[in-house]
């Protein structure tokens, strides 16, 4: 048979769009209808290309400046000492005469993978815990969001230290940690989803057909949701993002000498009478980032949900 | 009504049950022991630390004996901090913490409600997108990075307020600012798409052609349509300020339970980890339910009876 899910998604009735006479003969998903009015909102563009830009420089300018410049984010130079930003060092060096523009390239970049990484695995978790619950119905369904209820209850910053100090202060175990309690939001907005969604038509031929439910919650259901799945992911970047340099700055994330922007912001927070720029870059950098991350979100949301604008 | 709170009231408590007993878990599963950081201590002293804490003991019946005298209010002695119970240390520590999260929550809706309300009513003129972008700065400038900002200009160039430290009013402004911008921000989008949610529907018609003037239509129905998500936001937003202000008395050197909470997890301090999680918890938990009343009170189609 053939998946319903990408036709209803397409003729799905609360979705309505300016169609055109062109748009109606061709027929528009909900996907390219959601494209069009993401590229309409051009700060929304700017901002994505602003991350991409940011990301491609996190990426490539370590190795780069490590080649022309000979800067390292880890090698102390204590007799070169802190210097002001100039030519040489755009960003200045920090108190141990590293290159703060490596370091802040080297924090971006872990930044960046730990709040993608996290959101990603906070997306999966809360989708198929909701969209399992919701399936399931009657008592399982309560067991499974009272879970949820309960872990909302417990503040949630303090799970989360505790995971780290049991787990260790490793990267990979920073993004798991946070993964594993970010995902709350996006379980209930899945099952919220597919409440509505499992009494409909398509469903009950799938059903019919003998579809085992696991195959209908993969193949059909899960599928239908990911308009709101992404809209919450790519708001759960920035707030991971935060968390993990909220950890850092603790002293709890990333550990010295590897930099993270929320432990260089740490570092700049202490010397910044003396040392402006220590703050000033790290904090700028953030957010710049946080803010086209937001943007970027705001305008992937309005684009998928134009119900949800506000 | 009454019937209603009596119901929430008598399902809080299996919930609590969970919790306490999901957070002993977490806490005492843990590899490591409140013992093991310090460097050789013989076993026999070892022993008599164990024994006076009750640690010998098999993990079940040390969770009844805590929840037991968690029903009388006994949290516990301190592992790290062995001279003082639980109970002196949140004592000291919490209304701290609770008054930096008051004036940032004042200060949050104060900002955020009218900001809130000037790009509602004002929609898409430059004032709404003056204060929408204003929020969305907002939002993105974490508390650390603002935080010492505001301490650099306010404190040590402007000299208008110390830097850091506790005593008296002037203590709690910039910490209570640096806490409370990004959920004024938060508040301000709420605020604002709760009244655009109803600004077009029948009763504001209906209010507009009995004669009341605007200034009635906005501040008694208007904005009782704009505050319904912000007050379903203030729950996990007092919450995260709580939890958040671990940072923010970093910052500042403010002698709130943050930098307790951050502590004693690393340093496996029982009693202390599970005195502040469960506060806070037990916390939140009745801070939902005030919420729900409050939201009930607020929308006229909720009817608890």
């Amino acid at each position: 048979m053939t998946n319903p899910a990408t036709s209803t998604a397409a003729s799905e009735p609360r979705r309505p769009s300016a169609t055109t006479a062109a748009d109606l003969v061709a027929g528009t998903s909900l996907w390219q209808d959601a494209w069009r009015r993401l590229r309409k909102n051009s700060m929304a563009v700017a901002s994505g290309l602003f991350i991409l830009l940011v990301g491609l420089v996190c990426l490539v300018g370590p190795p780069l400046l490590a080649a022309t410049c000979g800067y390292d984010a880890q090698t102390q130079d204590l007799a070169y000492g802190p210097q002001p930003p100039s030519w040489q060092h755009p960003f200045g060096t920090d108190f141990y005469g590293r290159d703060l523009l490596v370091r802040v390239l080297v924090g971006g970049r872990v930044s960046l993978s730990v709040g993608l990484l996290a959101a990603l695995l906070a997306a999966t978790i809360g989708t198929v815990y909701g969209a399992v619950a919701s399936y399931a119905g009657g008592l399982v369904d309560t067991l499974m969001m009272r879970v949820v209820d309960i872990l909302y209850a417990l503040p949630y910053m303090f799970l989360v230290i505790i995971l780290v100090t049991i787990l260790g202060k490793s990267l990979l175990l920073l993004f798991l940690a946070l993964g594993a309690v970010g995902w709350l939001l996006t379980a209930r907005v899945v099952r919220g989803q597919v409440m509505s969604l499992k009494e409909q038509d398509f469903v009950l031929a799938a059903r019919s057909l003998g579809t085992p439910g696991r195959d209908i919650v993969l193949r059909h259901l899960i599928p239908n949701t990911l308009g709101p799945v992404i809209v919450t992911f790519t708001l759960t970047v920035p707030a991971m993002i935060l968390q993990e340099a909220f950890l850092s700055f603790l002293g709890l994330g990333v550990q010295p000498p590897q930099p993270s922007l929320g432990s260089l912001i740490n570092d700049g927070a202490n010397q910044m009478l003396v040392f402006w720029w220590t703050l000033v870059f790290p904090g700028g950098v953030m957010t710049l980032l946080l803010f086209a991350l937001n943007f970027l979100g705001d305008g992937v949301r309005d684009a998928l949900d134009p119900r949800m604008r506000t | 009504m009454t019937r209603y709170l009596l119901r929430r009231l008598v399902e809080l408590v299996p919930t609590a049950l969970v919790i306490i007993a999901a957070s002993f878990a977490l806490v005492r599963l843990a590899p490591g022991s409140p013992f093991s950081s310090e460097k050789e201590i013989p076993p026999e002293i070892r022993q008599q630390l164990e024994a006076k804490y009750g640690f010998d003991r098999p993990l079940p019946e040390q969770f009844v004996r805590y929840v037991g005298n968690l029903l009388r209010g006994d949290l516990g002695l301190s592992t790290k901090y062995p001279q003082r119970t639980v109970n002196e240390i949140i004592a000291a520590g919490f209304p701290v913490t609770l008054s930096l999260a008051a004036v940032a929550l004042v200060w949050s809706l104060l900002v955020g409600i009218t900001a809130g309300i000037i790009g509602a009513v004002r929609q898409n003129t430059a004032w709404d997108h003056a204060a929408m972008t204003t929020a969305l700065v907002g939002i993105s400038v974490p508390s650390f990075v603002l935080g010492p900002l505001l301490v650099l200009v306010v404190s040590l160039r402007l000299h208008l307020l110390p830097p850091a430290g506790w005593g008296d009013w002037r203590h709690l402004i910039l910490p209570g600012l640096t806490l409370g911008t990004i959920y004024a921000a938060s508040i301000a989008r709420l605020t604002r798409g709760g009244m655009l949610e109803v600004i077009r529907s029948d009763f504001i018609r209906t209010a507009r052609a009995k004669g009341l003037s605007e200034r009635l239509v906005i501040w008694r129905h208007m904005l009782r349509g704009g505050l319904l998500p912000v007050v379903s936001y203030l729950g996990p937003a007092i919450a995260s300020m709580l939890t958040g202000s671990v940072v923010v008395e970093k910052i500042f050197n403010v002698p709130g339970i943050g930098p307790y909470f951050v502590d004693a997890a690393f340093n496996r301090d029982y009693f202390l980890v599970m005195g502040i999680v469960l506060l806070y918890a037990f916390f939140l938990l009745l801070l939902n339910l005030v919420v729900d009343v409050l939201y009930g009170l607020l929308d006229p189609r909720i009817d608890y009876s």
